[in-house]
């Protein structure tokens, strides 16, 4: 892109805005989304696999809850470990973020990358980059939540 | 059936933030906190227990569903507990997911280096 310095600065802008967006890959939506219910879709499947596979074997729904929770949060920390699952997340989107998975592979990827800073302040630290907020604010909406039904219960409403 | 129902409501609640994900520019940390206080409020309001009936590991592994297992923790260590229940109900609930993250996370740092992206 040429750009004149002499040139109007509104006229300068505007070519400079129209170049910015020429060159800022475009993804289109529809196609996003289609990724993205495909991969959180499979990851489900898998989820369900496991489900089904522990309530046959005669455990109960919590039970089998729990094991299918560990064994994706494993599968996700090993293919993160792996370089496998940011490969999965550039493809899929939201599908690999929005599952467990993606709290998995987001807590692992900061231990890692940090590994650098030292175990305390580097892995230790760091590995609460986005497990921290989530689990604060996840405890702390469901403490509001239980706060509430607990005052309810007093009052006899609940 | 099961996995026909997992697989398009687990697909579409990921479909349906890809378009938040783009049109509000959240951070993927944000859309993480949003999503697992939704779950509570849900599971809270009572209906995410029959949407999870419905939908199986479509409604449970995303992170929703964690935000609603938070809430169920909370709730029945409210009703054997009482008050101190309040305290307690979210970390039991969510331990296994929370422990097996940080654990095995922490494991595969001392395995694995980082890779140039």
């Amino acid at each position: 892109m040429k750009i004149n310095q002499q040139m109007d600065p509104k006229e300068r802008d505007k070519q400079y805005n129209d170049y910015v967006k020429k060159v800022t890959p475009t993804h289109s939506l529809g196609l996003c989304m289609g990724k993205a219910f495909l991969i959180g879709g499979l990851i489900c499947v898998l989820g369900q696999l496991i489900l089904n596979f522990c309530e046959t074997n005669g455990l109960d729904r919590e039970t089998s809850g729990s094991w299918c929770s560990l064994i994706l949060v494993a599968l996700s920390v090993l293919f993160t470990g792996l370089n496998i699952y940011p490969k999965l997340a550039k493809f899929g989107g939201a599908g690999t973020l929005v599952p467990i998975t993606g709290f998995a592979n987001s807590v692992a990827a900061s231990a890692i990358e940090f590994k650098k800073e030292g175990q305390v302040f580097g892995i230790g630290a760091k590995i609460f980059n986005i497990a921290g907020p989530v689990i604060l604010f996840g405890i702390f909406s469901s403490w509001v939540l239980g706060l509430i039904y607990w005052i309810g219960g007093l009052l006899g409403l609940f | 059936m099961d996995y026909i129902n997992a697989f398009w409501i687990g697909g579409l609640i990921c479909a349906l933030v890809q378009i938040l994900l783009e049109k509000t520019k959240l951070l993927p940390g944000r859309i993480m906190v949003l999503l697992v206080c939704a779950g509570a409020v849900l599971g809270a309001v009572g209906l995410y227990e029959p949407f999870q009936e419905f939908a199986g590991a479509g409604a449970s592994v995303p992170l929703l569903g964690f935000g609603n297992v938070l809430w169920k923790g909370v709730k029945e260590a409210v009703d054997t507990d009482g008050f101190l229940g309040i305290f307690m109900g979210g970390f039991k609930a969510s331990a296994v997911g929370i422990s097996a993250a940080l654990v095995l996370s922490y494991l595969a740092s001392l395995i694995f280096n980082p890779k140039m992206q």
